[in-house]
């Protein structure tokens, strides 16, 4: 059983949503980044979603391209990010984890599936590659034994929905609005669309933009959310040298059943 | 999508998933419209009408009269770019979409844009990298005259990769009531194929006019390449013509041996980048490089990915020209004819100068994308004011 299943079986049991955390890899040096990996487990993230820094961050906002160019100022190369994952893998064997990147990247390293494979990730979302153009990246991860991830979101036509309901193996990154990462816009979560993918059989909806509070987390799980996943709030109290642990803690708090206001 | 949107390998439409249903829209109000003959009519009145089609084509007098200049130059707005901004414009009202963005370098393509924003009656909104609203602030002034709201992008390299990147960032948040109008023949289908078509006229009045002149085809069609419209507009009629050569010019910068240059096809490798497979300036993880040119509009680390393909295939040769060559060949242009050109325009003269010295019985067709009027303080910086 995959990582991301046992953890979905896991927290199910308990009634649980999955909390994920996103920092960006390498942000702001590759010793800190360990560390605030582990500091968000600590403060009980389910997942761990990772971004590996690119120069073009089209669907980022300003905070997580922000943190991708201190990344790289600070020399991070792409073989450091597998070197973090691994890093992380030894020391949590159990939490799952996915990369979250650009298809350049991807493209410009042969093998870069293999080697994520090799690091201990478990799962990859494309950023700029939708359904459409998903085919080669699809085989080549399902060769070196990664999980795709693709995204819904709430504009996305049926028959591409079905497309992505087939291919996502770890979860379903929802888009439950129209836009791209930051902290500004809390959620609206439309439940039409985690109910359409679990009648189409897709993997566990997640939903992945507008969560930096806790009643985000609770109106994304209202909405028919398996879990959420939190990144510019993070990534931004990391950077502000705010008390990530304690940011994590109150968002996984709200994940769980007992906390929901009845 | 109704159609591959490639260019052999090179091409596709790599856009977050939620952008896919805006491109897919566009699509087919394109190919609608192509259907369409009172979309035809309408847009081929507005190029005559309002933008002064066709355009001249002028034989030079003293530089090498085997040298004929396609004169997009004279087009209203002063540069090939109103072509397409019309075709968009019209395609966006037929699509109910009542806001525009576009992203530009030079200032160039923002101009055009908000040309047809105030004749078409769209809000309009220009992203710019901070770097480009410094040195073409004459441009950022004329866009703001014309009602458009000009923002400066200070993210990345602050030019115009970051200026697309802003402009896709807006699109994903607000595609039901905008229209992204993409200035170059670049980016995610239908833009490479579309933007294209409505730039074929440049190369179609071009070959009908030497036809008309000299009874024959060229020998050579050179335009200079930055994302690559004003080339492909020329080339396109050109491509099924095996006798003749396709050249585009892409900025050489300070030098194709160091890193200060804009030569995607020369100097890149394919890779991924705002919306299309297609070469790319980039380092060896992917990372994509920050560009030089002294022309702000070839200044761009990509390229369309049609080009790829007429590179990879043969059919098009891609050649580089400095900075300094450029501006010699702005000066000579000025000089010898009368003509301020703009400095991309002046990388494909530069080219031109050289091929007519190798080669003085070939018949040469240059695209001359814009006039300079935007690169003349640039000029006096440059070459100095006693030149």
């Amino acid at each position: 059983m995959s990582r991301y299943a046992a953890m979905f079986d896991r927290l199910g049991a308990k009634r649980e949503a999955a909390f994920g955390a996103f920092l960006m890899l390498g942000d702001p040096g590759i010793e800190t980044c360990a560390r605030l990996l582990d500091t968000v487990v600590e403060g009980g993230a389910d997942m761990i979603e990772v971004g590996f820094p690119f120069s073009d961050p089209v669907a980022d906002g300003p905070v997580i391209q922000a943190a991708g160019q201190r990344a790289l100022a600070a020399g991070v190369k792409v073989g450091d990010c597998f070197e973090l994952i691994a890093g992380f893998r030894r020391r949590h064997p159990n939490v799952p984890v996915g990369i979250l990147t650009y298809a350049n990247l991807v493209m410009a390293r042969g093998g870069f599936a293999r080697d994520a494979a090799e690091a201990g990730a478990d799962s990859l979302l494309i950023a700029d590659v939708p359904t459409l153009e998903i085919e080669p990246f699809a085989k080549q991860m399902e060769q070196a034994g990664i999980e795709p991830v693709l995204i819904a979101a709430a504009n996305t036509p049926n028959a591409a929905l079905a497309r992505v309901a087939a291919l996502s193996k770890a979860y379903t990154y929802c888009v439950s609005r129209a836009g791209i990462t930051g902290t500004h816009s809390g959620g609206t979560f439309d439940a039409t669309l985690p109910a359409k993918l679990r009648e189409l059989g897709a993997p566990p909806p997640v939903f992945g933009f507008g969560i930096s509070r806790p009643e985000h987390v609770r109106q994304a799980i209202e909405a028919g959310a398996a879990g959420v996943i939190s990144g510019s709030a993070i990534v931004d109290c990391a950077a502000r040298g705010g008390d990530v642990a304690a940011l994590v803690r109150s968002l996984k708090d709200a994940t769980r059943n007992d906390s929901s206001p009845q | 999508m109704r159609l591959s949107g490639r260019f052999g390998r090179f091409g596709g439409c790599y856009v977050p998933e939620i952008l896919v249903p805006a491109l897919e829209q566009l699509e087919g109000a394109f190919l609608d419209a192509q259907d369409d003959p009172a979309f035809a009519a309408e847009l081929n009145a507005l190029l005559s009408d309002y933008a002064g089609r066709p355009t001249p084509l002028t034989r030079c007098r003293n530089l090498p009269p085997n040298i004929y200049l396609k004169r997009e130059d004279l087009l209203h707005g002063g540069a090939h770019k109103t072509n397409q901004v019309l075709g968009q414009g019209l395609l966006a009202k037929r699509m109910g979409k009542t806001r525009l963005i576009a992203e530009t370098g030079a200032g160039q393509h923002g101009v055009a844009t908000a040309i047809v924003g105030a004749l078409l009656g769209f809000e309009t909104v220009i992203y710019m990298g901070a770097e480009d609203v410094e040195r073409q602030q004459l441009n950022v002034f004329r866009m703001q005259l014309m009602g458009a709201t000009v923002v400066p992008v200070e993210s990345g390299g602050r030019t115009l990769k970051d200026a697309i990147n802003e402009a896709l960032r807006d699109w994903s948040a607000n595609f039901e009531t905008t229209h992204y109008l993409l200035g170059t023949a670049a980016g995610p289908h239908p833009f490479p194929t579309m933007v294209r078509e409505f730039q074929r006229i440049i190369g179609r009045e071009a070959r009908a006019q030497m036809l008309d002149k000299i009874g024959r085809l060229p020998d050579a069609v050179v335009a200079c390449v930055g994302g690559g419209s004003n080339a492909i507009g020329l080339f396109a009629d050109f491509i099924d013509d095996g006798g003749v050569r396709l050249i585009g010019v892409e900025a050489a910068g300070k030098g194709l041996d160091g890193v200060e240059h804009g030569a995607t096809l020369i100097r890149g490798r394919p890779g991924i980048l705002h919306g299309a497979e297609t070469y790319l300036l980039q380092d060896r993880e992917g990372q994509i490089d920050d560009t030089w040119s002294v022309s702000a509009g070839l200044d761009y680390p990509g390229v369309g990915p049609e080009h790829s393909h007429l590179k990879d295939s043969g059919r098009a040769e891609y050649v580089g020209a400095t900075d300094d060559e450029a501006l010699a060949a702005f000066k000579a242009l000025a000089e010898n004819e009368g003509i301020l050109c703009a400095f991309e325009s002046a990388h494909a003269l530069a080219h031109a100068l050289r091929l007519a010295e190798e080669e003085p019985d070939s018949v040469i067709l240059v695209g001359l994308s814009g006039r300079g009027d935007k690169d003349v303080a640039q000029a006096q910086q440059l070459i100095g004011p006693s030149a």
